[in-house]
């Protein structure tokens, strides 16, 4: 590792006194990085881009929006009508949202196909799993400030899943809402609390790098780099082929934005908030529906809570479920068609959360919901014992089996952590 | 992506064809980033004001809004058109004849917003101060103005400012 | 080859939710047919003419119960109506300002900054008004039904006789395409209901095109700068793209 050298004499001075160049420099140019990655990888720094866009987007809107039960809808309108690119930038913001959970969702099954949650980043998979509670919980209360008819009855439905806690339920709620209703109090605290989640995201996401760059990236081969035969400085290789990436992702955001900038939304919320009149099906945003289905799969209203927010907690202690000693679904046969199977099931889900809870749809719903936690629960533990892994290669740089090493890398020699910069 | 440190890579057209795209692209979404605070369609409608003068009678003054400031409207006495006219420009801070002030000389309209600091001044109203030459007086940085509204005296540099405006009728007057 | 396996994944989650949405639409009301619009694809504008004359229905028809909330007089330069023109319009209407100096309410006519007047002055005055029905506010309708300017024409062309067997309640008219097929509006176009000015022959189904696309451009006054930003920033964007994908191969080539 090499120290770099500045030409700039004022750089060298600050760096000298504040070494934030050198930091930079380590952790964001000569930043070794398994040169092997192909372009699942490319999802994890677009997230930070998309958080980044999000951001801005959101504080430009709320210079202009108005938290109060009277004025948020209009206040929303005149940034669509009056406001200079007001609707620009909404709609960036509010398919910005979706896309946001596209890129993340991709990205956590990346780390579930690759095996990304074995030691030693155990820390780092869990401090996503709390990036994606605190993005859902900032999404929800987003949705909701624009007071439209859907804002108004996710809200009412969301905070009433508190009252299924026994004894202290209904004073939760009533604690969440300031009221006896979602109303005013309600609206205000969901604002302070839209806009300061998405700081607590960026704290998250800082940790989350640096428990990244301990061990650096996984790599799709699931082994550990072996030297600097394995590696490539993460500039020019990965800041160019991120920028690809950044621009395929921004042609699919902008066609969104500017051809169907609704497709994601949902009509009920061009209504304004009516606290008299449900509307006839509400659904939540598609990137809750597979938590939906399994909140409305389980007959017991306690129980139905306690499942929905199981399937994300479950994620939590996924490391120690699946303890086998091999990362890469590439080499675990089994573990590689469970994997789809378990996608095709949280596809599943998805789609059951839109339908009517009525009929065959029940049914497919619990089913599927019986899935998931088998697939945790049950299936990763019992793969963990019984499956026989293929051979793993010596190396990255050696991807071929070498005919002598018959699987003897199959036993996971512990990754070294990376050198102090 | 240009970039050449460690010497093997070339800097060559194609890179450097990239970044300016990259940069030329953020330079083009800063604009519709920035260009929101810019008043909104709304705000830029209601940017002109029509008031009917007739009902402020000789020595009153009346106070109106226009674009969320107050603008003064005062239908001045002889005296007080005597006083304004009468000035030799030279004694003035920000020399200008009361004629260029006013359309009709006995109805003054003058922005109400101090050209020091962006205090309204008083004098307005019957009881208010009205400063050293009989106008208005700004308590905020004791800046004194004339019954033309001119800077007078204290650390405001230009006089009160004429906002645009010009009669649609015999008493109706359109401002912006 | 690089790119396939991300955009088959885009493709993969586009899917996801387009499923899921495809849900919802299918959830409510009845499939309507779809209209060929002016301003639907991706360079669509709307059609003056259309506009103005669903303008006119909208004013003559409509507005008697129906507020149009969100769009003031001068956004009618959007229709193609000169600045006279729209202030001629305004001193149509009367509007409530105040208060005045003595404390008092008081009404003047309207100027082009002020939103169009709504028929009721609160939400309770128009049910008592409309038999306990509320008319809903028209300056979302498109964004706020699902199907949109179709489901407007549609709704507005589908008054008929009630089929056998379909009971329609006291105060309610049968219309083939609201949900539940019974509505508390009566019809409210009539062949030659409105005179236009153009010459077009005023017949119920050219009324309800007329102003549906009236409806459509006051739901999004902005959308014919949408499209056509969003056609400049398409062709910057995949020329940027391709400038980093040939700077990405350049920069792996030497990676084995």
């Amino acid at each position: 590792m090499s120290e770099p050298k500045f030409n700039n004499s004022l750089v060298r001075w600050i760096d000298h006194r504040l070494p934030i160049f050198t930091f930079m420099h380590h952790e964001m140019h000569e930043y070794p990085t398994p040169k092997n990655l192909n372009y699942w990888w490319n999802f994890g720094s677009l997230a930070g881009i998309v958080l980044v866009i999000m951001i801005m987007s959101g504080i430009v809107l709320a210079m202009h929006y108005t938290a109060h039960v009277d004025h948020a809808f209009q206040s929303v309108e005149r940034i669509m009508r009056d406001v200079n690119y007001g609707w620009l930038v909404r709609y960036i913001h509010a398919n910005g949202a979706s896309f946001f959970f596209i890129v993340v969702y991709i990205h956590i099954f990346r780390g579930l196909y690759y095996g990304s949650y074995k030691a030693p980043r155990e820390l780092l998979w869990m401090l996503g799993v709390v990036i994606l509670i605190l993005m859902m919980a900032t999404a929800f209360m987003g949705y909701v400030l624009p007071w439209g008819q859907m804002s108004f009855w996710g809200a009412t439905v969301i905070t009433n899943l508190f009252s299924a806690i026994p004894l202290v339920g209904e004073s939760i709620v009533t604690l969440l809402w300031g009221g006896f209703s979602v109303d005013n109090p309600t609206l205000n605290r969901f604002y302070a609390l839209h806009y300061l989640l998405p700081f607590v995201i960026v704290g998250v996401v800082v940790l989350h790098i640096v428990a990244l760059h301990r061990f650096g990236s996984n790599n799709p081969l699931g082994i550990d780099v072996r030297g600097n035969q394995d590696t490539i400085s993460f500039h020019p290789y990965y800041t160019v082929k991120d920028a690809f990436g950044l621009g395929v992702f921004l042609i699919l955001l902008s066609a969104v934005v500017f051809f169907l900038p609704n497709s994601m939304g949902h009509p009920d919320n061009y209504i304004p908030a009516n606290p008299m009149v449900t509307p006839a099906h509400i659904v939540p945003e598609w990137y809750f529906l597979p938590f939906y289905a399994i909140l409305r799969a389980v007959p017991d209203k306690l129980f139905g809570v306690l499942a929905m927010f199981a399937a994300i907690g479950v994620l939590f202690i996924l490391p120690w479920l699946d303890r086998s000693p091999v990362r890469s679904a590439t080499f675990r046969p089994i573990y590689k068609i469970m994997f789809w199977v378990f996608l095709v099931d949280c596809v599943a889900l998805t789609w059951l959360g839109a339908k009517p809870a009525e009929g065959i749809y029940v049914v497919l719903s619990r089913l599927c919901t019986a899935y998931y936690f088998f697939h945790f629960i049950i299936l990763l533990p019992a793969l963990s014992i019984f499956e026989t892994p293929k051979s793993l290669p010596k190396s990255i740089s050696k991807p071929v089996l070498d005919p002598d090493g018959g699987g003897g890398g199959m036993i996971a020699v512990p990754a070294a952590p990376r050198e102090k910069a | 992506m240009a970039d050449d440190n460690d010497g093997t890579t070339r800097r060559d057209f194609i890179h450097v064809a990239s970044v300016t795209a990259g940069a030329l692209g953020a330079a083009c979404v800063a604009w519709p980033f920035i260009d929101q605070m810019n008043p909104a369609a709304d705000t830029l409608a209601l940017s002109s004001t029509e008031f009917d003068v007739s009902g402020v009678e000789e020595g009153m003054a009346v106070s109106i809004v226009w674009r969320g400031k107050p603008v003064f409207i005062r239908h001045r006495t002889k005296k007080e058109i005597q006083e304004a006219s009468e000035v030799q420009l030279d004694d003035l801070p920000d020399p200008q004849a009361d004629s260029d002030r006013t359309s009709r000389p006995e109805m003054l309209v003058l922005l109400g917003v101090c050209t020091h600091l962006g205090c309204v001044p008083l004098g307005q109203s019957a009881t208010d101060p009205k400063g050293e030459w009989g106008g208005w007086f700004c308590p905020c940085h004791g800046s004194h103005y004339d019954t033309s509204g001119r800077i007078r005296k204290g650390p405001a540099p230009t006089n009160l400012a004429v906002p645009p405006y010009k009669y649609i009728s015999d008493s109706v007057i359109k401002i912006g | 080859m690089v790119s396939a396996k991300v955009i088959r994944g885009f493709l993969f989650a586009s899917v996801c939710f387009l499923v899921s949405n495809g849900a919802v639409k299918a959830a409510g009301g009845v499939p309507v047919p779809q209209q060929d619009w002016t301003f639907s694809g991706v360079f669509g504008t709307f059609d003056r003419g259309e506009l103005q004359r669903g303008f006119q229905v909208y004013k003559e028809v409509c507005a008697g119960c129906h507020s149009l909330n969100y769009i003031s007089f001068r956004n009618l330069t959007d229709l193609g109506f000169k600045e006279e023109e729209i202030k001629v319009i305004a001193k149509e209407y009367e509007v409530e300002d105040g208060p005045n100096n003595d404390g008092d309410m008081f009404t003047r006519t309207a100027i082009p900054s002020d939103t169009w007047p709504a028929p009721y002055p609160n939400d309770n005055a128009a049910r008592a008004g409309n038999n306990g029905a509320l008319p809903p506010d028209l300056s979302l309708m498109v964004d706020a039904r699902v199907g949109g300017a179709d489901y407007l024409y549609a709704l507005l062309s589908g008054y008929h006789e009630a089929p056998e067997g379909q009971e329609v309640a006291e105060g309610m008219y049968y219309n083939a395409y609201y949900p539940g097929h019974q509505i508390a509006m009566p019809s409210p176009l009539v062949d030659d209901g409105v005179e236009y000015g153009d010459g077009t022959k005023a017949t119920i189904n050219q009324q309800a095109r007329d102003v549906s696309a009236f409806l459509a451009w006051a739901t999004e006054p902005n959308m014919e700068q949408r499209k056509r930003m969003g056609v400049k920033v398409l062709i910057f964007l995949i020329v940027m793209t391709g400038l980093f994908y040939v700077s990405k191969r350049r920069i792996w080539a030497d990676v084995h």
